[in-house]
């Protein structure tokens, strides 16, 4: 007897809509000759997790009452659709996706699990692991950005997926039953529709999206920029062009034009031959010397680009008003830094001082940025570029890059470990604890490195303990190891 | 108000006969209890049954009409106790929770009212979360109706099928004088299906009409020498009586071929699965055509001898789809085919695992393993199976968390800074929403006892000079925490400190109201202050804040209760409402304020991508779902930038903790201002004259030296 039953299954997270597409589906069997059942597992899960509808249906008219089942079995679901790439690669996980029977419909977009979110460096799952899965194991397979899409048809995302079903025609039921679904749903009818109408037609496309390829640099604007560039061109390796080139469009930007050729005597003073080591040097070193003080958040923060990104993020319409307020905590060893290097110590070195202008900076300040009085401080503070060089923190931050470059030159030989050397930069971030916690971590490898006997892979796995867990037990591990 | 409004489900309620009910299976049971003329329902909410309570609350026009009494009881206990209600009058009466945790906190109840036994038809409507979704502990509630005799119906997963055994079970009950338990598994609460609906009943008899006439009879109540004469009575009248019913009106069924040499025995709850499983080998096709005889139990508890016998005389071997252990089923069919004198073979759990839920290719699994050795023939052949397309790492885990703006998060993020200062502390946690502090990023929480049980829970430690935590929700609390726990601390003296978690609702369960709920109730009384009720049995120290939002006063209040130098329990109550239920409230009031003109001001959170590093700090002392990663823009960085998505609602969270925890100046506040007034756009036209000129001049300056 042929198959008469269509099983399909939705995965996703809880909160996106997943039970109103299933009751559109039932509504739609049920509507149109079928008998439906559709059945879910909420309770905690719908508290971000993951969760499965399932939705079964057969014709009506049978001999009986037919038995539907509650849930689905592997290699037996006809259409599978996941509102998210990491919910499509459960799909595949489970096993409810056959080469012979499913046709997978899932959106590419990505909602990153807590796992990923929280590493202290990149945790991200690989996105083309489970592309690949899709492509070979569905029968046919439906993927493109349908949060995007949903985004531009202000819906929710099950309408998008709801659109994408009818647009795969793995369903035996014309386009305007499914509009009759939503209508019939009543809540948000125009926009779901919209959303709808959107599925559909990318469904109907048949194509995965492809994805967007690197912009490419902007071309210098300046004579001094263009003179960096044929520097560049004649005294690094093509591969190091890209970062080299960006590094020195940032730090004329932090700093000034001879900044940029500090930097470019730095890198040229780095004896190699191998392309690689130059151009993570070039990223590393544009991004140390780039390092955050309060005179560049500030300047960052003050910025008519800055205002303006803004009000794109938070999707602010024209008329609208927009203020902005930072969260800041400049600590008395910031503005300490901050200051001309000799008087910033004094004080630093001062037990008296510091602790009578400790409270002054032991509490967060909320500031509007978008107001006068905050603005017009920050904008002073951000005029200290001017004087950076002299700060305590430019003193402290360069002779630290030297001490980095002259282990980098010296272990030039043997590029994979210079190589190595030259990623430690990248412990060292953020701000207040976080930067500290890092620093202490930079130089604990660093002195662990000098006592000697650590080669390129020795070093990187002290790098990726440091970056394994916030209080430094993979590290006091590997270190002791 | 409850999390999801069901008045379009109160209507359906209404229907009668000739109409078609359409819905799911836990709104099916609801309208089956008005069928058969139920006189008073109670119950206690939680997953998967929280449906029923919310559909009753949301009922009570229609319940007043009808003369039925609804109430939601402060515990499973409670709920259980009402039960009484029918011992002495013909009341039918239902009660209803979440099991196996529910029934563990009525058994007191329970033994008492199968004990005495009852007049009135008696159901008790289990939601049995096990397997798949489940939060709680895999038990089997089958235990509780063996040791208490109360008959255990478990009915095929279909609409129709569920509602006759609602008002089969009432029958069941007064027919053999026993409280009835009816079992409904997670997915099919919430099995949609449709039936036909039959008239609501009023009640025979009303809860005020019994009240007016009060009946007294000595021998119900457990105590000598009645408590003897009780448990003859259930084996000598009880037992049989049940046994006739169960066999009379065939509550079991039979499905496949009359007579064969081998057959399956299964739970009802699990015939779907049974059926589809053996669709998938050829042995039963989409409408239950099985071809090996199916005897289904219906009613798990007690068996039917007589049934038993028919089913398995002349077949060589049995096999018992029962799912969770202790196999009570398998071990009763072996001791009833015994003392028939059959020689079938009982096979479960030896092809079947021990363990977890029985899904179809469980079942398929097990069942091919059983015909492979009784009858090789019909076996199927053993299917090549495909390398895994992906290995599990490759997708990673969604562990449940706390919504987005939940008002918890910020007092684990406040308890994570003071384990920062003072080191880590014991923490006894409670059941509710707040147990995900169990879970990353938090990793807060020692154990769990049980709902209210939090501060039990840590009451065998007593601290030298560091205290122990305990959490407990606001829903525990009035379940039971108030007594078990602060009562019992403040009697025993402990120093410990708990922390009540008040957001207004039962919130994990649905968003019900409580006691210490803010919403006014029409027909509750609510607004009962929790830090009263703990200084009303005698905590000295009790101290409420009213907006966890505030990291920094979290943090200091909780530094101050452990560090205190006074002894004695100390209670924080940590208040801000459930964000899930206040989005609820507040998000149609916004847009029609915004479509009115009305000046609104709305606030949501930022990261700025230049200034975030990449370290995701904020995130490990967050977790917030808004909260998120995005690939860096910026060329050079290569980790992630934190991100907050439109999703943000804007309670401040990720600031505060930036600000508390100095973590980084790339967290900002947006206020959108819709429907300015004039006020405001003077005041922006002014600040935006100023601003500019200096922006531009900034500008100017940089493209100066700019690349």
């Amino acid at each position: 007897m042929a198959r008469e039953r269509i099983a399909i299954a939705i995965l996703g997270l809880g909160g996106q809509g997943g039970g109103v597409l299933a009751d559109w589906i039932v509504q739609l069997g049920d509507k149109n000759g079928y008998v439906a059942q559709g059945t879910s597992v909420p309770g905690v899960a719908q508290r971000t997790g993951s969760t499965v509808y399932y939705v079964e249906m057969m014709p009506a008219g049978g001999p009986a009452e037919p038995v539907l089942a509650l849930m689905p079995v592997p290699g037996d679901v006809d259409i599978a659709i996941a509102s998210e790439l990491m919910e499509t690669g459960r799909a595949i996980l489970r096993g409810f996706v056959a080469k012979d029977r499913t046709t997978l419909i899932g959106s590419t977009h990505r909602i990153y699990a807590i796992s990923e979110k929280s590493a202290m460096g990149d945790g991200r799952a690989s996105a083309e692991r489970i592309l690949t899965a899709a492509r070979e194991r569905a029968k046919s397979f439906i993927g493109f950005d349908m949060d995007a899409a949903a985004e531009r048809a202000g819906c929710p995302i099950s309408a998008i997926l709801f659109g994408a079903l009818a647009g795969s025609g793995a369903l035996p039921f014309p386009r305007a039953v499914f509009e009759a679904a939503i209508r019939a749903g009543g809540k948000a009818v125009d926009a779901n529709l919209a959303g709808f109408d959107a599925g559909y037609a990318a469904a109907q496309g048949g194509n995965e999206e492809t994805w967007a390829v690197e912009a490419a640099a902007s071309p210098p604007t300046s004579a001094a920029g263009q003179a960096l560039v044929a520097r560049i061109h004649s005294e690094l390796p093509e591969s190091a062009y890209a970062f080299a080139i960006e590094g020195v469009r940032r730090l004329m930007d932090y700093q000034d034009e001879a900044y940029a050729r500090l930097y470019l005597d730095r890198l040229g003073s780095i004896p190699s031959g191998d392309g690689a080591l130059i151009a993570e040097a070039a990223r590393h070193l544009a991004l140390w010397m780039a390092y955050e003080d309060t005179i560049r958040v500030a300047d960052l923060k003050i910025r008519a680009s800055r205002f303006a990104r803004v009000r794109e993020e938070v999707r602010a319409a024209p008329d609208q008003i927009v203020r902005v307020t930072e969260y800041m905590h400049p600590r008395l060893e910031e503005v300490c830094e901050t200051l001309p290097a000799g008087l910033g110590r004094r004080i630093l070195a001062s037990k008296r001082l510091s602790n009578w202008l400790h409270p002054f900076f032991a509490k967060g300040r909320h500031v509007e940025t978008t107001g006068l009085r905050w603005f017009l401080m920050l904008n002073l503070l951000a005029g200290f570029r001017r004087w950076r060089r002299k700060s305590l923190r430019y003193a402290v931050e360069h002779a630290r890059i030297e001490a980095w470059l002259e282990l980098v030159r010296a272990a030039a030989r043997d590029s994979a470990l210079a190589l190595e050397l030259t990623k430690c930069q990248q412990l060292i971030k953020g701000y207040g604890d976080t930067f500290a916690r890092g620093l202490a971590n930079y130089d604990r490898i660093v002195a662990r490195y000098r006592t000697g006997g650590v080669d390129a892979g020795a070093l990187r796995r002290l790098r990726e303990a440091a970056l394994a867990d916030e209080d430094g037990e993979a590290l006091d591990l590997a270190l002791a190891g | 108000m409850a999390e999801r409004s069901f008045k379009a489900e109160v209507e359906q309620l209404r229907i009668g006969a000739g109409e078609v009910f359409r819905g799911e299976g836990i709104l099916a049971v609801t309208k089956a209890l008005l069928q058969s003329g139920v006189a008073y329902v109670g119950g206690y909410q939680g997953s998967p049954i929280s449906h029923l309570i919310d559909v009753f609350a949301d009922a009570s026009e229609l319940m007043a009409e009808l003369g039925v009494h609804f109430e939601s009881s402060a515990s499973e206990a409670a709920a259980a106790a009402m039960l009484a209600a029918s011992v002495n009058y013909p009341l039918r009466g239902a009660v209803a929770w979440k099991s196996v945790v529910g029934t563990n906190v009525a058994s007191d109840a329970l033994s008492n009212v199968a004990s005495g036994g009852v007049t009135g038809g008696a159901l008790v409507i289990l939601g049995e979360d096990y397997g798949e979704g489940s939060s709680i502990m895999q038990e089997r509630t089958h235990a509780f109706a063996m040791k208490s005799q109360m008959w255990l119906l478990d009915p095929r997963p279909n609409l129709s099928l569920i509602v006759d055994m609602v008002e089969k079970g009432f029958q069941l009950s007064e027919a053999s004088n026993t409280p009835v338990m009816l079992e409904l598994r997670v997915r099919a609460c919430h099995m949609t299906g449709r039936f036909a609906a039959r008239d609501n009943r009023r009640p025979t008899m009303t809860v005020v009409e019994a009240t007016e006439a009060p009946k007294r009879d000595i021998e119900r109540i457990v105590l000598p020498p009645a408590n003897f004469l009780h448990e003859v009575e259930k084996v000598e009248k009880r037992w049989p009586a049940a046994l006739d019913f169960i066999r009379m009106h065939g509550l079991n069924e039979r499905f496949g071929p009359a007579t064969d040499e081998i057959g399956i025995i299964v739970q009802g709850g699990l015939f779907n699965s049974l059926n589809r499983a053996m669709e998938l080998i050829d042995l039963s096709d989409a409408y239950g055509g099985a071809r090996i005889p199916v005897h289904v139990l219906n009613v798990t508890y007690p068996l039917v001898p007589d049934e038993v016998h028919d089913f398995c005389a002349g077949k060589h071997a049995v096999l018992v789809v029962e799912e969770g252990q202790p196999e009570f089923i398998e071990h009763e069919l072996n001791t009833l085919v015994r003392r028939a004198g059959l020689q079938t073979q009982i096979i479960g759990k030896d092809v079947l695992p021990r363990a977890g839920e029985y899904s179809g290719t469980v079942i398929r699994d097990g069942l091919a393993a059983f015909l492979r050795s009784w009858a090789p023939d019909r076996a199927p052949p053993v299917a090549p199976t495909l390398p895994p397309a992906l290995p599990p790492s490759a997708v990673p885990q969604r562990p449940a968390g706390f919504c987005t703006g939940c008002p918890e998060r910020p007092i684990f993020s406040a308890m994570k800074l003071v384990q920062k200062e003072l080191g880590a502390f014991h923490v006894s946690a409670d059941i509710g929403c707040h147990l995900f502090s169990i879970l990353p990023p938090f990793h807060i929480g020692n154990t769990t006892m049980g709902y209210g049980l939090g501060t039990a829970g840590a009451s065998a430690f007593k601290p030298r000079d560091k205290r122990a935590i305990a959490i407990m929700g606001d829903g525990g609390f009035w379940h039971n925490g108030l007594t078990s726990g602060i009562g019992n601390a403040v009697f025993n003296q402990d120093d410990n400190l708990t922390i009540v978690i008040d957001n207004g609702y039962a919130a994990a369960t649905g968003g019900q109201d409580i006691p210490s709920s803010k919403a006014e109730n029409a027909n509750r009384r609510t607004n009962n202050p929790i830090e009263k009720a703990a200084r009303g049995v005698g905590v000295g120290w009790a101290k409420t804040l009213t907006r966890t939002y505030d990291v920094a006063a979290m943090r200091d209040a909780i530094r101050e209760a452990v560090t205190a130098p006074e002894k004695g329990p100390k209670v924080l109550v940590a208040q801000s409402e459930c964000q899930l239920n206040r989005q609820r409230r507040v998000k149609p009031l916004m847009a029609k304020a915004i479509k009115s003109g009305e000046r609104v001001v709305r606030e949501r959170f930022g990261v700025d991508p230049d200034t975030c590093t990449g370290d995701h700090s904020c995130i490990r002392l967050s977790g917030c779902p808004s909260l998120t990663i995005r690939p860096n823009p910026d060329l050079l960085r290569e980790h992630p930038v934190a991100h907050v998505d439109n999703s943000c609602v804007g309670c401040g969270v990720c600031g505060e903790v930036s600000h508390t925890a100095v973590l980084c100046p790339s967290f900002y506040k947006a206020e959108i201002v819709f429907n300015p007034n004039r006020r405001d756009r003077i005041g922006a036209r002014l600040r935006g004259w100023a601003i500019g000129a200096l922006q531009r001049r900034a500008d100017r300056k940089r493209a100066a030296r700019a690349f």
